[in-house]
């Protein structure tokens, strides 16, 4: 067991390295010169030099990966281009804010996706089978960027019920939780969908096991057949289940720019638009980060459920 | 040629087993979602390919004066986006560009991806731990961040969608294709083609390749509606197609001021973009059912 663990330790370790390579040649892949957004227009050649040495332009690329790299390291992303603030405290900040998001979405989606998985597997071929295997096509189908402005159309603007933007903190606790009700169902739509579809055939493969048929055969009222099946199914719905809250962190990008969330995702698309590269390169490189951790924390709990996998 | 008279087609042979493609297309013909389904991506197929003759109007041609004109509007039936343009003919037009940057990347990622896949998955050893680790990493970002950032970093365009599209889809096609390599390479015909003096490239083509194609098809089959969403997607942020083009995704961003107006017209975009998805999604699962292909 802990030699597995340490065995996906180290074996994290090359893959974020190469994501870094990957954020750190961002800059060199966009187009025109990297620090042309903070130069004055009509600068001197001698001030291009000195502004290319401060941010160290003026070295060979390997070099320059190791500089940066070494900095990323202890934690220094750099300074935001437009704002002149440390990139860190920015990407902290947005981070908070997607975090909560993507918790709660995940929490909506993991309830209400498994619990419409397992009904399906038990009432397999039934109407509420249907149902559920609709709204799970439905679920991976939608593009959820304009199921928010559905949303929107419809709690905002005809209904009125609840905010369409931001993420005002002057309304307390209250009025943070109604500025996040609109982006979480939007958010939870995917996840709901691929996590119903999961549970569902995950279930029913349990359930068409022999070992069920000797359970009932025993007598063993559903209820507790029904317990023996989610303990089987465990494992496999554990994995999709950590997954997806990954991609509930890195990609609420459109979702946050649908209601102008302060999280991650308006940063970066703040940054885009600015051709702020220190702040873009920032965010991407904390969201892999934490996608790459989350993923070998499934991949650990996965084998802490089921020993057998650690032996493949 | 054959001494014995073979019988012309296997139905004329009662209870004679089924070809493999023959039993795929009978129970594609029992599965009707799958028949909708496919009908209704043929059709908005069919009216993108044919936008130049069958759309009403101009697509770029406004009228101020009608501005968000509603549903219903002589003609304009599906009435008028935020310059007055032709909703119709905007959606019969914008579902061209959004099917190219849609289907381009997975078509990209599934010739790159089966190609670099194989060779992974026969050659084995160190060329396998070099293109599969490679791959690895960019499975360290998540689907829409790793095509945002790209797309962020190289700038609007549809030439960079398709990049950035592709650079996502590929590696998710070589580790499909390179784990049904492995999986078929140790199989016990491959040695006997191997021990009665096949070439590499004989057993790539007529035992490795005619074995994995299927799976691997079906998998990027599975892959197309994302790709959709996520090439509306970038056009949505204002990173893919750029303005005045039509696409449904930069529609649906150009109109997502007017929904305080008229709420109706700005949700035509997303309708569109979430049925072809749709489709995509149910039409694939029906070839993965007919295929017997598990994923």
């Amino acid at each position: 067991m802990w030699r597995y663990v340490g065995r996906r330790l180290v074996l994290a370790v090359p893959t974020l390295l190469g994501a870094s390579i990957i954020v750190f040649a961002m800059v060199h892949l966009a187009p025109g010169d990297p620090i042309a957004a903070i130069l004055p227009v009509d600068a001197s050649k001698e001030q291009i030099e000195d502004i290319k040495k401060v941010y160290g332009f003026d070295k060979p690329l390997p070099v320059q990966y190791l500089k940066w790299l070494g900095r990323v390291v202890q934690g220094d992303l750099g300074k935001s281009i437009a704002t002149r603030r440390a990139v860190i405290l920015d990407v902290r900040d947005s981070l908070a804010n997607s975090l909560v998001l993507a918790l709660s979405s995940s929490v909506l989606a993991f309830g209400a996706g498994i619990a419409l998985g397992l009904l399906a597997a038990f009432r397999q071929g039934r109407a509420l089978d249907k149902i559920a295997s609709a709204m799970a096509v439905i679920g991976v189908s939608v593009p959820h960027y304009w199921a928010g402005i559905i949303l929107i159309i419809i709690f905002s603007v005809q209904l009125g019920w609840l905010p369409a933007m931001g993420a005002s903190s002057d309304g307390g606790l209250v009025g943070y939780l109604r500025h996040m009700t609109l982006p979480t169902i939007a958010l939870a739509l995917i996840p709901l969908g691929v996590i119903a579809r999961v549970t569902r055939s995950a279930a029913l493969d349990i359930l068409n096991q022999e070992f069920v048929l000797a359970l009932r055969a025993k007598g063993l009222a559903q209820r507790r057949v029904f317990a023996h099946v989610v303990k089987n199914a465990a494992p496999q719905i554990i994995t999709v289940l950590g997954l997806q809250f990954g991609f509930q962190l890195g990609g609420s990008v459109l979702v946050e720019a649908v209601f102008s969330w302060p999280g991650t995702g308006y940063l970066l698309n703040l940054a885009i638009f600015q051709r702020d590269m220190p702040v873009l390169q920032g965010v991407i490189l904390v969201l892999a980060t934490f996608f790459v951790l989350l993923n070998l924390l499934v991949d650990v709990l996965q084998t802490y459920i089921d020993p057998r996998i650690a032996r493949h | 040629m054959s001494v014995i008279a073979l019988p012309q087609s296997p139905s004329t042979v009662a209870g004679a087993p089924m070809s493999y493609w023959r039993t795929v297309a009978w129970r594609l013909s029992q599965d009707r979602a799958t028949l909708v389904a496919g009908t209704l991506l043929l059709l908005i197929a069919l009216s993108a390919l044919a936008a130049p003759w069958i759309a009403p109007h101009d697509p770029s041609a406004g009228a101020i004066r009608l501005r968000l004109a509603p549903v219903g509007t002589p003609s304009h039936v599906l009435g008028t986006d935020e310059q007055g343009r032709d909703m119709l003919s905007r959606l019969l037009w914008g579902g061209r560009m959004t099917l190219i940057a849609g289907l381009t990347p997975v078509v990209v990622a599934f010739v790159v991806g089966t190609v670099l896949g194989v060779i992974a998955g026969y050659a084995g050893g160190l060329m396998n731990t070099l293109i599969m680790r490679t791959m690895d990493i960019f499975y360290a970002f998540p689907a829409v961040l790793l095509a945002i950032a790209v797309s962020g970093a190289l700038g609007p365009g549809l030439l960079n969608t398709l990049i950035s599209l592709s650079i996502v889809f590929v590696p998710r096609v070589v580790r499909v294709a390179e784990s049904a390599t492995v999986q078929v390479k140790g199989l016990e015909y491959v040695a006997a083609a191997k021990a009665s003096g096949a070439s590499v490239w004989q057993i790539l083509r007529h035992h490795l390749l005619a074995n994995i194609l299927g799976p691997v098809l079906v998998f990027a089959s599975t892959q197309v509606s994302l790709s959709i969403i996520l090439a509306a997607g970038l056009s949505f942020l204002g990173l893919g197609v750029t303005p005045p083009a039509a696409e449904w995704g930069l529609m649906l961003n150009t109109l997502r001021q007017s929904i305080y107006v008229n709420a109706v017209v700005p949700a035509l975009p997303g309708l569109a973009i979430f049925v072809t998805s749709m489709a995509f999604n149910l039409v694939s699962d029906g070839l993965r059912d007919a295929m017997e292909i598990r994923t």
